[in-house]
């Protein structure tokens, strides 16, 4: 239990960190700590006589979130030779702000909701929640595609986070299923970023505003 | 009387901390390096000159050196040791340590812009805006260690026992004292002590002005403010139960020599902000110590 | 095994399209898949199939419904992708009309391929009740469609499909947060939920926890709402129809908006089932106004043809959410409606290709003079225009008017009205650029084209005399269909 409220914490720490940095990089390496982190989830907090499925979900999750998207993500980053730096809309410490409340308002809001008694282990609705937030926060907030992609990313970690807890047995493929498809979403999204490189010799979304009413 | 050890050996053996910094600095960079004692030397020395000031000075930069000493000193009472409790203590005496803090960078301010000097006018404005961003975090750090209701004093705050075991609140807080240790001692990488472009300066070039006591004030009060800061982080993380005061003073001793040795090591591998740089800093370490303020309280 | 093969069919002419070099034949398959799927849909409809795939597949009649509608519009589009892709020839460097600047295509081989891969995710959304494989499929059709609407590989396609692709994943995120809530709402340990299928949720419903379910349909409806188009998640929607190819603005907005709503539909049966269809009702229906209203106020004054069409579905899916939020007999409605609304905007969007292919601007006032360069288009463009606002003899009037009989039924006064009157305005805000385009001289700098090609228009006749005949007689077989889909809607059974 020590284990998994450690878990937890560096989650919380995870989003935050998210935040707060300046660098693409670092964006694509804390992408590989929350994955890694992620996978232990799953382990730790499988019912006894049931931990089959769940250590092959955990190991198909550092596959994909651990190594599979940080990899892909560094690879378009290598390949792209843009401004390493993150450039924001809403300022670092403005969003670091955002984060905080957001996790304020996550724990408030658990304990305004009737949870069903022995659903969520402490501690996993607020971080699940968190990261969502904190995800969606990157995907307004910074102007890079790639930060969008990092962003939702980061919000669908927060959702499995919450799926957990309620994967049942035989659903195994399924939550195999839904990792294929974001996997694929990131490999499209990655191809997407590397044309509008290739088009618009930046991957600043704020150059999008041909297409209005 | 015994209440009194640990402000007595602070007014001691405050210059020696800023001499381990340097020390161990030097031997990073390969060099011998000036003495652990030169700070007592360089005090000596600095009593023992005359004052020379500018004309259009007045008594104010006399004034805010000792006023600013002066606080520092009684902010020390407050701050309990290994073993005893602080001589003063009350609820709430954290907000007036960090105003006592407060009032002798006041002090220090208003007699470098008496000066008249535009350089140290400069400073004492980056050190202002600094302080004030690290203000709030210091208070986040405070409120955290309080989270667990036992009391409201810096003796109860700072205590770690089996009543008040170490909680999630320990995760960050020491961490970030340590971060605010260097902000408001300007160490790299905020502040470069031994920067010689007064540019780029901001609590050195403060100073500038001042010589021969009100000179020695001033750095003897910014060892006891490292020694005051050092102590704070010490003493959120030793654990005090089991040991005999004798052993605990041991402890604390060897985890302040500790404390040097990280700020001289931090000053050694990093390079300075770039100023702009520094409230993303203090965000961002605010940011956390509010993670750990709302973990304690979820507990 | 008829459903089995459903989504085979289309998934082997993928591979097939990627392995076959020669660009005729590739085609020839992507048209030969096409008539199969239409095929073995039409064979589900005389030997009900039994599920496939452990109970994974399994086609019940609003999912039927929808999976026709599918098949019917891919037929129409790839018959007419076959003559619009040799029209558009291979790799040449061309000149994007709007900014000068040169583009190329997307490889032929990868277009015709991720066709056929979005009638595969299309038939899984369409043939399964499980809300988990749903999300798959549905995020699937986003996957695939997204370097369709990149085929013309210009600036503007470009930022169409990257707001697509971000606007429509993160929405379709959020829907998976609606799933995790429902098994939040049906939690139970003594007696954990089999799987997220209907046929295991339908029954237990009533007991599951009613403010998760609220949550959860909340989410489902924000996230699938962001694909099907409902304001205010409809952004991408005008941006995407508009830069991709007007086949698979066809599709997009025939078959892929509906898909987006079967998935709000599948939620709202398990709301059904737990006899809570009022909140749901209400939300469909204020989303329903909020884009009839949005799709108005956009419609009047829009001076390019093919934004104004994708306006067009942004409203019709508000009259679907509408009907459905509305219930009784305008569930029943609102099948047809989609229905009706399928084949007359994939009739319109492959019209305004042609238009496009001769006149080169998207631009209503420059495109003048329809009715003398392309005069078989610009007869159909008028019917359509007339079909899609809703004017007898065609389809959309009847749905339209079943969906107001019901709402004045059951005392929806106010709505009614509302719809009534959005319904007039954004008849307006479309005959003014409609009728300025087909009537008027031919511009000077436009050369007067050949005769048109079957192959562009037979299509979008074809959809177009579906829709009349759906306007003058319903066939009794039909409608027992559509009461069936309908009534699984309402009872959620």
């Amino acid at each position: 239990m020590e284990l998994y409220h450690s878990v937890m914490v560096a989650l919380l720490c995870v989003d935050l960190a998210f935040l707060a940095v300046t660098r693409l990089r670092s964006l694509t390496r804390l992408t590989a700590v929350q994955g890694a982190l992620l996978a232990l989830v799953p382990v730790l907090s499988a019912p006894a006589g049931d931990s089959g499925h769940m250590a092959l979900l955990s190991l198909a999750v550092l596959a994909i979130k651990g190594v599979g998207f940080p990899w892909l993500l560094a690879r378009t980053l290598t390949r792209l030779e843009v401004n390493p730096v993150v450039e924001p809309y809403l300022g670092f410490n403005l969003s670091l702000l955002a984060g905080v409340s957001g996790l304020l308002f996550s724990l408030w809001l658990e304990t305004r909701l009737p949870f069903p008694p022995g659903l969520f282990p402490p501690l996993l609705f607020p971080t699940a929640l968190t990261t969502i937030f904190t995800g969606l926060t990157l995907v307004i907030a910074r102007r890079k595609a790639l930060t969008q992609v990092i962003g939702y990313l980061a919000a669908e970690n927060g959702i499995f986070l919450l799926g957990t807890p309620l994967s049942v047995q035989g659903s195994v493929w399924l939550e195999l299923s839904v990792l294929l498809d974001v996997f694929v979403a990131v490999f499209v999204m990655g191809i997407a970023i590397h044309h509008i490189n290739k088009t618009f010799e930046s991957i600043d979304v704020g150059r999008f505003c041909t297409l209005r009413d | 009387m015994h209440a009194y050890l640990h402000l007595a050996l602070a007014l001691v053996l405050a210059p020696l901390i800023p001499g381990i910094v340097n020390r161990v600095k030097a031997r990073v960079a390969g060099r011998a390096g000036k003495p652990v004692l030169q700070t007592y030397f360089d005090l000596a020395k600095l009593v023992r000159k005359g004052v020379v000031t500018s004309t259009t000075a007045s008594w104010a930069i006399f004034a805010g050196p000792v006023a600013s000493l002066a606080a520092v000193g009684c902010a020390l009472l407050l701050v309990p040791g290994p073993a005893t409790s602080a001589p003063v203590s009350f609820a709430g005496d954290f907000m007036f340590l960090a105003y006592l803090l407060g009032l002798s960078r006041l002090a220090l301010i208003l007699s470098a812009l008496d000066t008249g000097s535009s350089f140290e006018g400069m400073g004492a404005s980056r050190e202002a805006v600094f302080s004030a961003l690290a203000e709030p975090v210091l208070f986040l750090c405070f409120l955290s260690l309080a989270a667990d209701g036992t009391g409201l004093s810096l003796d109860s705050l700072l205590a770690v026992s089996d009543a008040k075991p170490l909680g999630a609140a320990h995760l960050f807080v020491p961490a970030i004292l340590f971060v605010l240790l260097l902000v408001e001692n300007c160490r790299i990488p905020v502040d470069d002590p031994n920067t010689h472009l007064e540019l780029t300066m901001i609590h050195e070039v403060m100073v500038l002005d001042h010589s021969g006591p009100d000179m020695a004030a001033v750095v003897y009060g910014a060892s006891l403010k490292l020694w005051l800061f050092c102590a704070l982080t010490v003493l959120s993380v030793m654990p005090r139960t089991g040991l005999s005061p004798v052993a605990a003073w041991g402890v604390f001793l060897a985890g302040m020599a500790l404390a040097a040795v990280a700020v001289g090591l931090v000053e050694s591998a990093m390079a300075r902000l770039r100023l702009t740089r520094v409230p993303r800093l203090l965000g961002g370490a605010g940011a956390l110590v509010a993670l750990s303020l709302v973990l304690s309280v979820w507990r | 095994m008829l459903l089995a093969a459903l989504p085979l069919t289309p998934l082997a002419a993928a591979v097939a399209t990627v392995a076959i070099p020669a660009d005729g034949a590739r085609r020839l398959v992507l048209v030969a898949a096409a008539v199969l799927h239409a095929v073995l849909t039409a064979a589900t409809f005389a030997h009900p199939p039994q599920p496939a795939w452990g109970g994974l597949l399994c086609l019940d009649a609003p999912g039927q419904l929808f999976l026709a509608l599918a098949s019917a519009l891919f037929l129409a589009a790839s018959v007419y992708a076959a003559g619009y892709l040799r029209h558009e020839g291979a790799n040449a460097t061309k000149r994007d009309f709007q900014d000068g600047a040169a583009f190329v295509n997307a490889p032929e081989r990868i277009f015709t391929m991720c066709l056929c891969l979005f009638l595969c995710a299309m038939t899984v959304v369409c043939a399964t009740r499980n809300l988990s494989v749903l999300w798959v499929g549905i995020e699937a059709t986003t996957l695939s469609s997204a370097p369709l609407i990149y085929f013309h590989r210009h600036r503007r396609s470009l930022e169409a499909t990257w707001k697509y692709l971000v606007i429509c994943s993160v929405g379709i995120a959020l829907a998976l947060l609606g799933n995790i809530l429902f098994s939040v709402a049906f939690f139970d340990p003594a007696a954990p939920l089999a799987s997220m299928d209907l046929a295991a949720m339908l029954p237990r419903a009533a007991e599951a926890a009613k403010p998760w379910l609220r949550a959860a349909f909340i989410f489902v409806l924000v996230g699938y709402g962001s694909k099907m188009g409902l304001a205010p998640m409809h952004n991408w929607l005008p941006d995407a129809h508009s830069q991709s190819p007007s086949l698979v603005s066809a599709l997009l907005s025939g078959a892929l908006l509906n898909c987006a709503f079967l998935g709000i539909l599948r939620a709202g049966q398990v709301l059904a089932a737990a006899g809570m269809a009022d909140f749901s009702g209400e939300l469909l229906v204020l989303f329903g106004l909020v884009s009839l209203a949005t799709a108005a106020v956009f419609i009047v004054g829009l001076g390019d043809y093919k934004r104004l069409l994708a306006y067009s579905s942004v409203e019709h899916m508000g009259i679907l959410a509408l009907g459905v939020g509305i219930g009784g007999g305008a569930t029943f409605g609102a099948m047809l409606h989609a229905v009706n609304h399928s084949l007359t905007k994939g009739a319109l969007f492959l019209l305004s290709g042609n238009i496009l292919a001769v006149y080169h601007t998207r631009s209503c006032h420059d495109a003048r003079g329809v009715s003398r360069a392309l005069p078989v288009t610009a007869a159909l463009w008028l019917a359509g225009f007339l079909a899609i606002c809703g004017s007898p003899p065609f389809g959309i009037f009847v749905s339209e008017l079943t969906i107001l009989q019901a709402m004045l039924a059951g005392g929806h006064t106010v709505s009614a009205t509302l719809f009534l009157v959005l319904l007039a305005v954004i008849f307006v805000g479309m005959s003014v650029p409609v009728l300025r385009m087909v009537q008027g001289p031919l511009p000077p700098a436009t050369s007067r084209p050949g005769p048109e090609s079957p192959l562009a228009v037979l299509p979008p006749l074809a959809l177009l005399c579906a829709t009349l005949v759906l306007g003058l007689y319903l066939p009794r077989g039909l409608s027992a269909f559509l009461h069936q889909a309908a009534s699984a809607l309402v009872l959620g059974g």
